[in-house]
């Protein structure tokens, strides 16, 4: 037996309980709605515009950074588990690995391109 | 039937309904979410392979990363681009055929082998995956010029992020 | 004895042999145990839940030199029931165009997010979840459930504060996560292995005195993936009313609210496992497991005790100060002590401990005096330019 079955059953559970939680409040209270209560809640004013805000392309960028990042790392940890039986050869290479990604941020802080605003 | 066969055909099964829904949806938003779905159910087959590094790698870097990009694109857009046109285009037809013909063919090609049917070997107990993959990516007479390369790689993919998003300024 | 040793283990076997005494078959009466071990594990970590909400007004108002709630029960403890009773009867409105479905699931799969965080902790040398191979990658996956959530909550709710609040977390999230998984693979080097059980049982000595840089790292990266103060972006009250949790009401707000303290205790708990020995406290975890869960939760309320401490005490940083200080700072500083820790251990793996804990320590000093002086140096620079624009501003 796998011990991802015990990790899917641990999702299960951590599913029930909240749902759980939620369904019992859902029995338990009130239901009184009307039109007022039910417009989103802006200061307490009428809500003016659409939700559908634009964003400004800089949270694309550092999203785009991250990712970039997130795969780097994703590659290191099976290095990192095999480090300490590898010697000096496979440490080299993986800092060669990180120095050629940290090229790649210079790049972008350079450009700029780490500003937010 | 055996447990990993239930689980593998719910898996499969949920998988295809999300994929399904993210090309049926009109919403785009809703559409990445569907999609989200779909890859955590490709993490689930990873984890009946005894794959869990690929399936942890998944949800880290699809669910985590790709997916969150999806969403950020798509709230760069304009909200024209929400429920607007048709969801099927004239050339529908010629799209289902196609596919059909497609899946037709692999079907048959699978027919023909017989490692469907195959049990796998059990693992050795003391065989750690993740160990050997280390090793195998930074041993000289394996992965280690595809392990550096794949730096680069990515060097070049931020690079190009910038050069796009620096044209955008 | 044994049952004080390994009681989970003990208590299986009795049922076990109960359900093959019905007739179950063994793999069903192997599931039904882990399902009914999950759920008391699940059930314990609600209560101690509760019990956090607690803890966290009585811990905030003593920053704030205040009593905190004082009047249900003896020192107040009932009141955290009370606050449940009132969500559990809270009216709750969905707001008008919201997008039903994802605007219920986001609190349950907030709090599923944190829940399947303990999958992987392991309580004592026998109690333990599941020992995955790859423990420490399975945080930062469960970590990308709760990322959902949040842009799945603040999407949903139809409201530009919510959207703002979620964006502006999620990139904040992203952005820490960075540094984080860097330090994450620190004690997996140490420890050749990505298990959190063993990565517990090669804390001979503790991981905080071969990198105590990367326990300070992880720790500010650790705040600022749960959102809390000074990098509370989501739910900033002064300038976005309350983030991605603006319109949720009743149980579940209750389950953000929830999921947020039980995710501060569990990341002082990944602390406490990763850098100071987790259960391990003088061989104290081999008399008994009671004594090894005892000593977890003590460091992991340590561990929560400072994220409170810097929460109650730090200002809100502007998110573009929170994202420079990590591109242009943490992440740097996080890459180039993870080099060093690789090229030192490979060069000190066969010196005496005494050595290699030495040089392991110095060249983390070393490594967080460089950055902190050339942060000062920078810091210097900017700030002259800043000022020598402002007198040429005012000569002209």
């Amino acid at each position: 037996m796998s011990s991802w079955v015990y990790v899917g059953l641990f999702f299960l559970v951590g599913l029930i309980i909240p749902a759980g939680a939620i369904s019992a409040a859902w029995l338990l209270r009130p239901r009184k709605p009307n039109p007022i209560k039910q417009m989103t809640y802006e200061c307490g004013i009428e809500t003016v515009g659409d939700s559908w805000v634009q964003f400004k392309v800089q949270y694309y960028i550092f999203a785009l950074v991250f990712l970039v990042f997130d795969v780097e790392t994703v590659f290191l940890f099976p290095w990192a588990v095999k480090l300490g039986s590898l010697g000096m050869f496979a440490v080299i290479e993986g800092i060669i690995f990180i120095l050629i990604l940290i090229a790649g941020l210079a790049y972008a802080w350079r450009k700029g391109m780490l500003e937010w605003v | 039937m055996t447990v990993d066969q239930i689980i593998f055909l719910i898996a499969a099964a949920s998988t295809l309904f999300a994929a399904f829904s993210v090309v049926t949806t009109g919403n785009l938003i809703r559409a990445a979410f569907w999609l989200i779905g779909a890859l955590f159910g490709v993490a689930v087959i990873f984890a009946i392979l005894h794959a869990s590094f690929l399936a942890v790698v998944q949800v880290v870097v699809y669910v985590g990363a790709i997916a969150i990009l999806f969403i950020f694109a798509v709230m760069l857009t304009r909200k024209d681009m929400r429920d607007q046109g048709a969801q099927l285009n004239r050339n529908w037809k010629f799209g289902a055929f196609l596919s059909a013909l497609v899946f037709a063919g692999l079907f048959f090609l699978l027919r023909g082998w017989g490692g469907v049917s195959k049990t796998a070997a059990a693992f050795p107990s003391d065989f750690d995956a993740v160990a050997e993959l280390g090793g195998a990516l930074v041993s000289p007479d394996a992965y280690v010029l595809p392990f550096e390369v794949a730096s680069v790689l990515l060097v070049a993919a931020l690079v190009g992020a910038v050069y796009v998003a620096y044209n955008h300024k | 004895m044994d049952f004080l040793k390994d009681p989970l283990q003990i208590a299986a076997n009795w049922l076990f042999g109960i359900l093959a005494g019905w007739g179950v078959a063994d793999l069903w009466a192997q599931v039904l145990i882990g399902f009914l071990g999950i759920f008391l594990l699940i059930a314990l970590l609600m209560v101690v839940d509760i019990l956090l909400v607690w803890v966290e007004r009585k811990v905030v108002s003593r920053f704030q030199s205040r009593i905190g709630p004082n009047r249900v029960g003896p020192f107040g403890l009932i009141q955290p029931f009370a606050d449940i009773i009132k969500l559990l009867i809270k009216e709750d409105t969905t707001p008008e165009g919201a997008d039903r479905a994802l605007y219920n699931l986001a609190p349950v799969l907030s709090m599923m997010s944190v829940l399947i965080l303990w999958a992987v902790v392991p309580l004592a040398p026998t109690i333990l979840g599941v020992d995955l191979n790859i423990g420490v990658l399975y945080i930062i996956g469960a970590g990308a459930i709760g990322t959902l959530s949040i842009i799945m909550a603040g999407w949903s709710s139809n409201n530009k504060y919510s959207l703002l609040g979620a964006f502006r977390e999620v990139a904040v999230m992203l952005s820490f996560e960075i540094p984080m998984l860097t330090m994450m693979l620190i004690p997996t080097i140490f420890a050749g292995s990505m298990g959190i059980a063993a990565i517990t049982q090669a804390q001979d000595v503790w991981f905080f005195f071969l990198a105590p840089l990367a326990v300070i790292i992880f720790l500010i990266a650790a705040i600022a993936e749960l959102g809390r103060a000074p990098f509370d972006m989501g739910e900033a009250e002064s300038e976005l009313i309350s983030g991605y949790n603006i319109e949720y009401s009743g149980m579940k707000f209750g389950m953000f609210y929830a999921g947020e303290l039980l995710h501060a205790f569990t990341f002082g708990s990944f602390w406490a496992i990763l850098f100071f020995g987790g259960y391990r406290f003088f061989g104290l975890e081999k008399v008994s497991a009671f004594l090894a869960i005892a000593v977890l939760l003590f460091k992991a309320f340590i561990g929560y005790w400072i994220i409170m401490w810097v929460k109650y005490t730090l200002l809100r940083i502007r998110i573009d100060h929170m994202l420079i200080f990590n591109w242009k700072f943490l992440t740097p500083v996080a890459f180039t002590l993870l080099m060093v820790t690789a090229f030192m251990n490979a060069l000190l793996a066969a010196s005496p401990t005494w050595l290699y804990v030495g040089g392991m320590f110095l060249s983390n000093v070393l490594v967080a005096w460089i950055s902190l002086e050339l942060a000062r140096f920078a810091a210097h620079k900017e700030r002259e330019k800043t000022e020598n624009t402002l007198t040429a501003d005012a000569r002209r």
